[in-house]
């Protein structure tokens, strides 16, 4: 199987709402196994969605196992994820595979519970922290037909805002 | 063929500057590349990567009507244009203290030693008129790792000055 081909804006698709996995079946679980093939090709390679491969189901992938020094729950596949708790709030610099060479600041809760269905169609609970809980968060964002760019902030703001939310 | 231009342009701030210089440069076939528009004190400057089917001579033209108009000087220097090279920073590096002399030369001239190359700087000056404070914000490549910076900025403390040091890590997702 060809890798997947990622979907680039201002590509309109990338505005679609994508719809919630209804059957778990070796259909999904092969298209899970090529998403994961597409994320880890991608730069920096810690989290895609669904639709950024023109699939328009509620299905991410998050592993941030790779990146030194922080909390994560391995290799996360995430169906029909949804967010329940959020807590804090922090500046992280993002790009996006779909938005080549721009990043830029967004804020992002610090900690968030989840749950979400496995490939299987499993329940599943996670909590995340983070750089881990802002790769989850940009991922479902993707979902909801939203990039990062829909929610930058500027350098300044970072600066006030950050002294605010800061323990 | 299209050639590249750094367009500096600055004067007295006044509402729609923005908006009557980039019509201008519309109007007159340039296209805009990576920007900088910003008041500082009460001017206005514009740094814009300016793109042309044409000449310098041809862009002074351009500009000449708009920038007399609203009183701006004009500075244009030939560039090799250089889009899509951003470099990814790797570090944050706020300080701010009791505005003083020399504390950007300061500054910089420890985050230089340690191995940070800077991208992007923003400074300010808050506080009142008798009691101003200096605020800096960088981004940069800390070349030599981030607790380099970090030990070297440790002395600036003792001398008053604030200094948070932040690894940025960007997340591509
Ligand atoms: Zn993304």
């Amino acid at each position: 199987m060809p890798l997947l081909e990622i979907l680039k804006y201002p590509d309109e698709r990338l505005k679609q709402i994508s719809n919630e996995v209804v059957v778990f079946d070796d259909v999904l679980r092969s298209f899970i196994t090529d998403l994961e093939e597409a994320m880890r090709a991608g730069p920096g390679g810690v989290g895609i969605a669904a639709p950024q491969v023109a699939r328009f189901e509620r299905i991410v992938i998050v592993d941030v196992s790779g990146k030194p020094k922080i909390k994560h729950n391995g290799c996360m596949i995430l169906v029909n994820p949804e967010i329940t708790e959020w807590e804090g709030y922090k500046i992280g610099r993002e790009g996006c595979m779909s938005v080549p060479d721009y990043t830029g600041n967004v804020m992002r809760a610090e900690k968030i519970k989840l749950e979400a269905l496995d490939e299987h169609g499993i329940k599943r609970e996670f909590e995340c922290e983070g750089y881990e809980a802002r790769a989850v968060q940009h991922e479902i964002d993707h979902l909801d037909g939203l990039l990062f760019l829909d929610r930058l902030v500027s350098r300044k703001k970072d600066l006030f805002r950050r002294k605010v939310y800061k323990k | 063929m299209s050639n590249w231009f750094m367009l500096n342009l600055i004067g007295n701030d006044q509402s729609g500057i923005v908006a009557q210089v980039t019509n201008a440069l519309y109007k007159g076939g340039c296209h805009l590349g990576e920007t900088s528009m910003m008041r500082l004190g009460g001017n206005f400057t514009m740094m814009m990567m300016t793109s042309l089917d044409g000449t310098e001579t041809d862009l002074e033209k351009i500009v000449k009507p708009v920038a007399e108009k609203l009183e701006l000087h004009v500075h244009i220097d030939s560039i090799e244009g250089r889009l899509h090279q951003h470099v990814e920073p790797n570090v944050r590096v706020t300080v701010f203290g009791a505005d003083r002399a020399g504390i950007v030369a300061q500054v910089t001239g420890v985050l230089s030693e340690s191995g940070m190359n800077i991208l992007d700087l923003e400074s300010d000056v808050g506080g009142t008129e008798d009691k101003p404070i200096y605020i800096m914000y960088m981004e940069g490549l800390a070349e030599d790792g981030i607790e380099a910076l970090r030990t070297a900025l440790e002395a600036l403390r003792t001398e008053g000055i604030d200094v948070d040091v932040e690894e940025i890590e960007t997340l591509i997702g």
